[in-house]
């Protein structure tokens, strides 16, 4: 039996890591999985209490429905990255900075 | 330490292990490559709090489709888009510095915080009936679904035609500008 704790260490740090790629990293594309790993972290939490949640079931409801709305917003987002990179010829985000032109 | 434990902890570490490799990693496909590992990881780690179905449709959802569709955006799409993506100017920007310096500290208030907490001595938890390993969740998730997230689902069901028409529309080649 693993305590709650561990659990939350790792998707914590998981979570971090996911931060730091989103705040430095200069492509889009390692920007959305800093994203995916900040998501996963918060199921992985989800499902950790979960496991104490038997009658609702709602932590591993939850994190179903994350799942399945984290694979739309991939979807969606590598949509408009191709799109951006038709305008801009560049997926740097501090390249695009116009939203009209 | 039991087996539970070691294995555990081996996929734990891998987890953050190939995550560290991922964002760091200078060359884009070998990246996602990468992320593949990380997310197969979780998926184990997922088993460990005995939900089963999770882990499973973690595997199917993202490794079968997440990770697909990125690399299909990518070497289908346009010759010039995996050209473009050169390995970055190398040196140490102070936006860097920042962005360690943020992460770091934030991992330290989180790791406080639950150092602090003490989850044993928490009512909800104390009063749970806590899984056992040899349930059945598919059942429990296929019966929640139909009763009491129902609404959750339909709309989840409504959404997912919207994101199906509008990347459809977004990646369309060309089209009337």
């Amino acid at each position: 039996m693993i305590p709650v704790a561990h659990f939350m260490f790792i998707s914590a740090s998981l979570f971090c890591i996911g931060l730091y790629a989103v705040l430095t990293r200069r492509n889009t594309i390692q920007i959305l999985i800093g994203i995916e790993f900040m998501i996963n972290a918060a199921v992985l939490n989800f499902v950790a209490f979960g496991k104490y949640d038997k009658i609702s079931g709602g932590g591993q409801m939850f994190a179903l429905f994350a799942i399945v709305l984290a694979a739309a917003g991939v979807a969606v987002a590598l949509a408009i990255i191709l799109n951006v990179y038709r305008y801009f010829k560049s997926i740097d985000p501090t390249k695009t900075d116009t939203l009209k032109n | 330490m039991g087996q539970e434990q070691i294995l555990f902890y081996f996929f734990g570490a891998s987890v953050l292990i190939s995550a560290l490799c991922v964002v760091l990693m200078r060359n884009l496909v070998r990246s996602i490559f990468l992320f593949f590992v990380t997310l197969f990881c979780l998926a184990a780690l997922y088993l460990f709090a005995l939900a089963d179905f999770i882990a499973l449709s973690q595997v199917v959802i993202y490794a079968g489709g997440v990770l697909v569709l990125m690399l299909f955006a990518f070497m289908l799409s346009s010759r010039e888009l995996l050209n473009s993506i050169k390995p970055a100017v190398s040196g140490f920007k102070v936006n860097h510095l920042a962005g360690i310096l943020t992460s770091i500290l934030f991992l330290f208030i989180l790791f406080r915080v639950i150092i602090k907490t003490n989850f044993n001595q928490l009512m909800w938890i104390q009063k749970s009936i806590p899984i056992t390993s040899n349930e059945n969740t598919a059942h429990q998730i296929g019966i929640h679904i139909m009763t009491a997230y129902l609404l959750p689902f339909e709309i989840l069901s409504i959404f997912l035609l919207m994101v199906l028409i509008g990347a459809a529309h977004l990646a369309r080649k060309g089209g009337k500008e």
